[in-house]
């Protein structure tokens, strides 16, 4: 197991928005979280790329007990994440936004950095060229020295993608990328993760859009009111009746 | 001993509410447009500037006052109207430095038309002290405590009462979705300035027999009317009077008990600490950002 | 821009003094020269890190009186108390930085500004030690006998160090560090998502900044032989900051603009007597109101629109 949790909790006031969740996701693989709205999806999210401290329980990640740590250790630690809400560098080009999201592989001394040693110049051309490359691999190339806040929402979901990967993750948390994307940009973005499979980076996604989460994740979690409801293969979860009654309310009674 | 704790209390409720009406003036202009007014405190010096003007040549002093009310106010509107609304979609930070333009402006403005003299204010209802509990307390100070509250339950009228209160209440919570709902924004605005002026000169008006008036008077007690909002928590009208208050007691007591000199220094001391442990002020929301 | 800019900058230096026509335009440059060092310093804070300082006047005092009492009350060689003071100034922000720095926005704002008032009053009531509202005189800088004196000398002297502060500065923008900065600008979840301590480097941009205000206050000390404590005053971080926004942010050379046109902009104005300040207040507003991102922005928008038409 990869990310493992145990008896994971996050209450807000007197409400438990996430409530003893113990799973875990193997490595190698599309892990999908789904669950009708309010189910603690985000929460969970937030939880286990360290933006919420839990209330209580443990989080587990590659045989490292994180529970409690700042943020930035997660990062450190290697889990990546993009987010439903773009947060992305408005005041940055799209490149620079990929090159700020290599901070992890690029410690940079106060004095290399402000007498522009030799090698950080090095350093900042390999730098330019990855940051370009994973570009191309999004699909971006043309986007690249164009500021953030002129690019068009569907290129943005991918450059959180691309500035996400730039940290070499091991396990990538991606927060509903298709939102708000049409059939086509959603296409292009379920093409995207399966190549994040074979570049060995384990993807947790938060998603509503069910074609999507069926065609593309081995492993599907779903959440209903904070707690785990089911958990299993696409097919196996699709047709749990419970997950059914979750999500579209239970049976009429026949007469 | 605590005759003398009583009179630092009064001392202190008087700045107090000093503080309070400015700290409102920042509060308002605030939650309608998000900008720190640093013009405010020349507001409260345009108060008390023109009411003793307008005192010296004659003019009965309610009038006045009325009529230093309703120059602050213009001044307000004139601010909106001319320099934060042509800005419109500038940086919070532009608008902030075109606010100090306005202070610095009207600063020089009011050396011009008036002098760099300190002027005093005759008390209104004269200056024979009053004893309350052995402390000796002057009648000005009961203006001060009596107006402030009769001006406080007014705006809380207006705010929860009158179409036009709630409609700068709407415009504060979420501009979009107020002016989806027909609310002039435009409208709004020029009632917060013009409002947040008018009780900033109501403020030096009050204060002006006690503290004295002049061309400068408006740097310190802006400062302190900003300290005063931020303490309360920026967001809330009560927070503003609360903050007032705290600020006031705080420099009172650290005036009398400590030492004088150092009064300011340990009222923003205070602050420092409050925001220590409540970064949101006293009565601010701790709000978290959704992600 | 890059290399074009700082070269700029330094042929400005070098040729500067063919326009001076007298010892006072000399005082005016080098005012102008040690504005500027506060403000690429307070520049990286508020521009680059997205941050707010009201209270950075306070370093600059700090900095000024900490090398003058070492100097003329202890007695040290001013090339040991200039770097004293200023690395003190250094550990003072560092420690109350981090308590600091986790306020947000105008609570930010406020906490510097009562940092500021405080150190201010302190430096004015203290007068034993710091020669109170007067102010107290300065000895001038002078190692080995040779003191750093005249016009001509300072101005060599401020010039060149602006001109390398600026290199300095331009290196840490373009660099991991200063791409940190801005990302915690841009978002700081997002910058914590990617391993950037976001704590960690507001904190180095206060410092950094710290240390410029107080070098620039130190020199500045020793420059006049004189200091008051109204250099520390909250109305001179706020001339500090106006020449930062007005300048432009997020542009060292906009920095370094701003501190020039609005140090040049009240000797200019004093020609008009009384409405100096009448027309200080409505230049300030006018420009801010038709250039909203400050000088050099508008600035460089305009010429790039220009080049793209020429084409």
């Amino acid at each position: 197991m990869l990310l493992r949790t145990e008896e994971l909790s996050r209450a807000f006031g007197g409400v438990a928005a996430v409530d003893a969740v113990s799973i875990g996701f193997g490595a190698g693989a599309v892990h999908a979280l789904i669950g009708p709205n309010g189910a603690g999806k985000t929460t969970l999210l937030n939880l286990l790329c360290g933006i919420y401290r839990p209330t209580r329980g443990r989080i587990l990640f590659d045989g490292r007990d994180l529970t409690g740590r700042p943020t930035h250790e997660y990062a450190a630690a290697g889990i990546g994440r993009t987010f439903q809400n773009l947060q992305v560098f408005f005041n940055m080009s799209a490149l620079e936004n990929v090159m700020a999201g290599r901070h992890l592989l690029e410690p940079c001394g106060l004095a290399a950095a402000a007498l522009r040693l030799r090698a950080r110049v090095r350093e900042e051309r390999a730098c330019r060229l990855e940051s370009e490359a994973l570009l191309d691999f999004v699909g971006l190339a043309a986007w690249r020295d164009a500021p953030a806040d002129a690019m068009p929402y569907g290129a943005l979901k991918r450059l959180e993608i691309a500035r996400a990967l730039a940290a070499k993750p091991k396990l990538l948390l991606l927060d509903e990328p298709a939102a708000g994307l049409n059939p086509v940009e959603t296409a292009e973005i379920d093409q995207l993760i399966q190549s994040l499979v074979t570049r060995r980076v384990t993807v947790v996604l938060v998603e509503h859009n069910m074609k999507l989460v069926m065609g593309v994740s081995q492993h599907v979690l779903v959440l209903d009111y904070g707690r785990v409801l089911a958990e299993g293969e696409p097919a196996a979860v699709r047709n749990d009746p419970r997950v059914i009654e979750a999500y579209l309310g239970a049976e009429p009674a026949h007469a | 001993m605590s005759a003398q704790f009583l009179q630092y209390l009064f001392a202190g409720l008087t700045i107090g509410a000093i503080y309070a009406l400015v700290a409102l003036g920042f509060a308002i202009i605030y939650n309608a447009s998000q900008v720190i007014n640093f013009a405010q405190g020349e507001f409260v010096m345009a108060g008390g500037m023109a009411t003793v003007w307008l005192a010296n040549a004659g003019w009965p002093l309610p009038v006045a006052i009325g009529a230093a009310v309703a120059l602050a106010a213009l001044l307000g509107l004139a601010l909106e109207k001319f320099a934060v609304e042509p800005a419109r979609g500038a940086p919070v930070v532009t608008l902030i430095i075109i606010t100090i333009g306005a202070s610095i402006l009207l600063r020089g403005l009011a050396m011009l038309v008036w002098d760099k003299n300190v002027h005093a204010l005759p008390a209104f209802s004269g200056d024979a002290p009053i004893r309350i509990g052995g402390a000796t307390v002057l009648p000005q100070s009961l203006w001060v405590l009596g107006a402030t509250l009769v001006i406080v339950v007014l705006l809380a009228a207006f705010f929860n009462r009158t179409l036009l209160g709630k409609a700068l209440l709407a415009t504060s919570h979420n501009r979009l979705a107020a002016q989806l709902c027909g609310i002039s924004v435009r409208r709004v605005l020029l009632v917060a300035f013009g409002l947040s002026a008018a009780l900033g000169a109501v403020a030096g008006i009050l204060v002006a027999p006690i503290t004295f008036t002049t061309w400068d008077v408006g740097v310190m007690l802006g400062l302190k009317g900003f300290a005063a909002a931020i303490l309360g928590g920026m967001g809330s009208g009560a927070g503003a009077v609360l903050g007032g208050l705290v600020l006031g007691i705080a420099e009172a007591m650290g005036a009398g008990y400590v030492s004088s000199a150092y009064k300011d220094v340990i009222a923003f001391l205070v602050i420092l600490g409050v925001l220590m442990f409540l970064p949101g002020g006293l009565l601010g929301a701790r709000a978290s950002e959704r992600v | 821009m890059r290399g074009r800019g700082l070269a700029l900058l330094a042929l400005a230096v070098l040729a500067l003094p063919l326009a001076l026509p007298n010892k006072y335009a000399y005082e005016v440059a080098i005012l102008i020269g040690l504005n500027a060092l506060v403000c690429v310093g307070l520049n990286l804070l508020i521009g680059y890190a997205g941050q707010i300082s009201l209270g950075h006047a306070g370093f600059f005092g700090l900095g000024a009186y900490g090398s003058a009492i070492l100097a003329a009350r202890y007695g040290w060689p001013t090339p040991l108390s200039l770097p004293a003071a200023v690395a003190g100034v250094a550990l003072l922000a560092w420690l109350v930085g981090r308590p600091v720095l986790r306020l947000r926005g105008h609570h930010l704002a406020m906490a510097t500004l009562g940092l500021g008032v405080i150190v201010s009053i302190v430096i004015a009531t203290e007068d034993r030690v710091t020669g109170g509202p007067d102010g107290m005189s300065v000895p001038p800088l002078a190692a080995f006998g040779v003191a750093l004196a005249g016009e001509t000398a300072w101005y060599w002297a401020v010039g060149a160090l602006l001109v390398g502060t600026v290199w300095l500065a331009r290196n840490f923008i373009d660099s991991p560090r200063g791409r940190a900065l801005r990302a915690l600008h841009g978002s700081e979840i997002a910058a914590e998502m990617v391993g950037i301590d976001s704590a960690r480097h507001k904190l180095d941009a206060f410092v950094l900044s710290a240390a410029l205000a107080a070098l620039a206050g130190g020199l500045t000390a020793h420059y006049s032989g004189f200091i008051t404590p109204a250099r520390a005053a909250f109305l001179h971080s706020i001339e500090l900051v106006t020449m930062v926004v007005f300048g432009g942010m997020a542009s060292t050379f906009g920095a370094v603009v701003g501190a020039a046109a609005l140090t040049l902009l009240p000797q200019i104005l004093t020609a008009l007597k009384e409405y100096e300040m009448v027309v200080f207040g409505a230049v300030l507003m006018l420009t801010m109101i038709f250039m909203p991102r400050g000088l050099v922005p508008t600035l460089e928008k305009a010429l790039a629109a220009a080049n793209r038409r020429a084409v």
